[in-house]
């Protein structure tokens, strides 16, 4: 287990993660990069919102009927060969992909990239039952390579710099000239391609994720931009989906409606390069494709998200990493203070769901609620009300950080009694007066630290508007 | 002391419309000023303008907090205080979006309450918003000041993505004072959030310094924006880091520009 999986809370991870330079110069390529690169496709589209009501209508009507199309999507998997596995917990997903390795006799896995894997920590549960499972997406690889967890859901590496992407494989691809030369991205590509191709061929089973599963056909769709994927998927005898509940669309033309908003909010591509369908085991006359196949659809809270209104609409999400790429917070403390795979706004709801809210007491106050999340959001998911929904929850469970608790109960006291209000706040204004000049000296003084350890506070007016207009009120009846 | 505007309350008549200025919070305790500029503009633009002493907050601080309770009975005592006027106006971004969206929301399950609330929140208006849409003041204006200084404008959070608060201040600017800027970042948030800013402290600060830098961007000496909340905090981080560039609330740059300020002198805050 990685430094990262330490679970302090985002409040402690970002204290440290803040202070990290090569972290915020690798952040502050999300501006031109990701953030620019939607805005451009997204106002290419004349229709954009038109497509964006039209993605959200499909993911919801979805959700209203997820028992009858995954019963559809089982039954259609099934005539295409494959053998779907329905897992309640993690736990139960962890211990049918192990029977499987066992069953198919495994040592060698390559990977695609999936979410739902690191999810369930599938990497660490099979390390440590021998079995060596390779990821063979650029940016898990390197990762995976680094022993730290993904930062993000799309990018997993967003937070290692070019220079230090290059010193890792400088480190760790020994048999290569020490000598060589990095000019662009694309290098590290294919140094990567070149150090896992034949991996593919010795793999007993290749697992992939899914980005959706379409009931009426019982396939599995992929959208990548590296190609390995589809070499996950296809060249290995056994292949395994790790997917959940959430993936399922209707049809081909509902999932064509949600890749053209996908792409877009994702990387600002009209389409990945590669969107690869995978129904099933190898055909009589097909070129290539697995002899088993294996679907794993995972719950894993996920239904208990849809117990309540106000928590379902996050099961719309289709991942596309738009409310994390534009989220400041993020920007600014990097995934790993999220103590999840799941990241920015996103995964302040999604990570409690799947473990507890105790365990991420700290997320549902890792947002400004600036609301560019819920602009961004291809399914219009209500990203903001979601996350002052789960801050709610927190007070009702008095899991807030910080004895806001206290505070809150007497100022809701002072709030329904306007004469304390004013004593109270004449109060405030005396003592801000009162501040002294140098006032750093506040920075490590309980309760006042949070701002004073960062800010001064701007010189006060000693006085109170509703005094002084009281005041101004006498003066002029007298007069 | 408030002479000028004694002029203004005789010169009103009936079709003025009676607005409640609505004190947030932070600008009764922080920057009285605020108020006092925002009370100087109301009137000049023809407003009989009314404080209500009883108001205390919006409740937005319990609602944020996940005090649902809190938020929904400060909502109840804020509704009644303002049956008397035809307009609540208020110098916040936030604030107004508080009275004029949440509240609604948040006494949506009784009925009668939510009905009041509707009512409530019709008449609930952001200052530059009023200024602009209801009093056209924009197109009253004299010739706008020479002053040479560059000004970048911040577009507070709620203010831009729930009210749709973005040309108002800008066309104010344009006919009382001079065009400002905006800082070249997309909109992003600047660190305040309320709590936030103390909760998610370090966050926070790395926030406002990226914001201190687009604002520096922009080669501007003063910066104006709409929510004391939000420049309080920036203000504050560039006092700590000894960064000299001024701050204004948007009330209170106006407000210097129609003439001398009838009430407390307005400073800036920083």
């Amino acid at each position: 287990m990685s430094a990262q999986t330490k679970h302090l809370g985002f409040i402690k991870n970002s204290q440290t993660s803040t202070k990290n330079q090569s972290l915020a110069q690798a952040m502050s390529l999300l501006d031109a990069g990701l953030m620019l690169k939607r805005k451009k496709a997204v106002n290419a589209v004349e229709n954009y919102q038109e497509l964006r009501t039209r993605a959200t209508a499909i993911r919801q009507h979805t959700l209203e009927h997820l028992d009858v199309y995954l019963d559809m999507f089982a039954q259609n998997a099934a005539k295409n060969g494959s053998v779907v596995h329905f897992c309640e917990t993690a736990s139960q997903a962890q211990s049918t992909i192990l029977k499987l390795c066992k069953t198919y006799n495994a040592k060698n896995i390559v990977k695609g990239k999936s979410m739902v894997t690191e999810e369930i920590q599938l990497n660490d549960l099979l390390a440590q039952n021998n079995i060596q499972a390779l990821e063979t997406d650029l940016g898990e690889y390197l990762v995976q390579i680094r022993k730290e967890t993904p930062s993000h859901i799309l990018a997993p590496a967003i937070h290692i710099t070019q220079k230090e992407a290059e010193n890792t494989f400088r480190t760790h691809h020994t048999s290569r000239n020490p000598d060589r030369t990095f000019s662009a991205p694309e290098d590290l590509v294919n140094e990567a391609r070149e150090e896992i191709r034949e991996h593919y061929f010795n793999a007993e089973i290749g697992i992939t994720g899914a980005n959706f599963l379409i009931a009426s056909e019982g396939s599995s769709v992929i959208v990548t931009n590296e190609g390995n994927g589809d070499l996950s998927q296809h060249i290995p005898p056994v292949h395994i989906v790790v997917s959940s509940i959430d993936k399922i669309v209707p049809d081909m033309p509902d999932m064509l409606a949600l890749l053209r908003v996908l792409g877009r909010s994702a990387t600002g591509q009209e389409m990945s390069v590669y969107t690869t369908l995978s129904s099933g085991t190898k055909r009589q006359n097909d070129p290539d494709g697995p002899q088993t196949s294996h679907i794993i659809i995972l719950d894993n809270g996920r239904s208990d998200l849809l117990q309540q209104e106000e928590t379902s609409h996050m099961l719309r999400c289709i991942r596309c990493s738009a409310c994390i790429n534009h989220c400041p917070v993020y920007r600014a403390s990097g995934g790993h203070a999220y103590d999840s795979p799941y990241v920015g706004p996103m995964g302040i709801i999604v990570s409690p769901a799947l473990s507890s809210l105790h365990t991420h007491k700290d997320l549902p106050f890792a947002s400004s609620l600036c609301g560019t999340c819920v602009e961004v959001c291809p399914v219009s998911i209500p990203l903001t009300k979601l996350i002052r929904f789960s801050r709610e929850q927190t007070f009702a469970q008095r899991l807030n950080p910080v004895s806001s608790r206290p505070f809150l109960i007497a100022f809701q006291f002072i709030a329904l009694r306007p004469s304390l209000y004013r004593l109270i706040s004449s109060c405030a204004a005396f003592f801000l007066a009162l501040l002294p000049k140098k006032q750093h000296r506040l920075s490590h003084i309980p309760f006042l630290k949070g701002w004073f350890a960062h800010r001064n506070f701007p010189q006060s007016q000693r006085q109170t508007f509703q005094s002084l207009w009281k005041q101004y009120q006498k003066s002029k009846s007298s007069s | 002391m408030y002479s000028h505007t004694n002029i203004l309350y005789s010169m009103t008549s009936s079709p003025s419309p009676r607005v409640a200025l609505f004190v947030t919070c932070l600008v009764d305790v922080c920057r009285p000023s605020v108020a006092f500029a925002a009370l100087h503009l109301l009137e000049a633009s023809g407003a009989r303008v009314s404080v209500v002493q009883n108001q205390t907050c919006c409740g937005q601080i319990a609602y944020n907090a996940g005090d649902r309770n809190s938020a929904i009975s400060i909502a109840k005592h804020t509704i009644k205080l303002f049956d008397h006027v035809d307009y609540i106006v208020a110098p916040s971004g936030s604030c107004a979006a508080m009275l004029k969206l949440h509240i609604p929301e948040l006494l949506k399950k009784n009925p009668k309450e939510e009905e009041n609330a509707k009512i409530f929140a019709k008449k609930c208006w952001e200052l530059t918003d009023f200024l602009v849409q209801v009093q056209k003041f924009h197109l009253q204006s004299k010739p706008s000041s020479s002053s040479k200084e560059i000004i970048a404008y911040h577009d507070s959070c709620s203010g831009l993505r729930e009210l749709n608060i973005h040309h108002q201040p800008r066309l104010l600017l344009e006919a009382y004072h001079k065009t400002p800027v905006s800082p070249p970042d997309n909109q992003r948030c600047c660190g305040f959030g309320g709590s936030f800013c103390v909760t998610c402290s370090d966050v926070s600060a790395k926030m406002a310094d990226d914001k201190i830098d687009a604002v520096h961007n922009t080669q501007a000496q003063r910066l104006v924006g709409g929510d004391l909340g939000c420049l309080l905090h920036i203000a504050g981080r560039m006092q700590r880091k000894n960064i000299p560039l001024k701050v204004d609330h948007i009330a209170e740059i106006l407000s210097r520009s129609l003439g001398p300020h009838p009430h407390v002198p307005t400073t800036g805050i920083a």
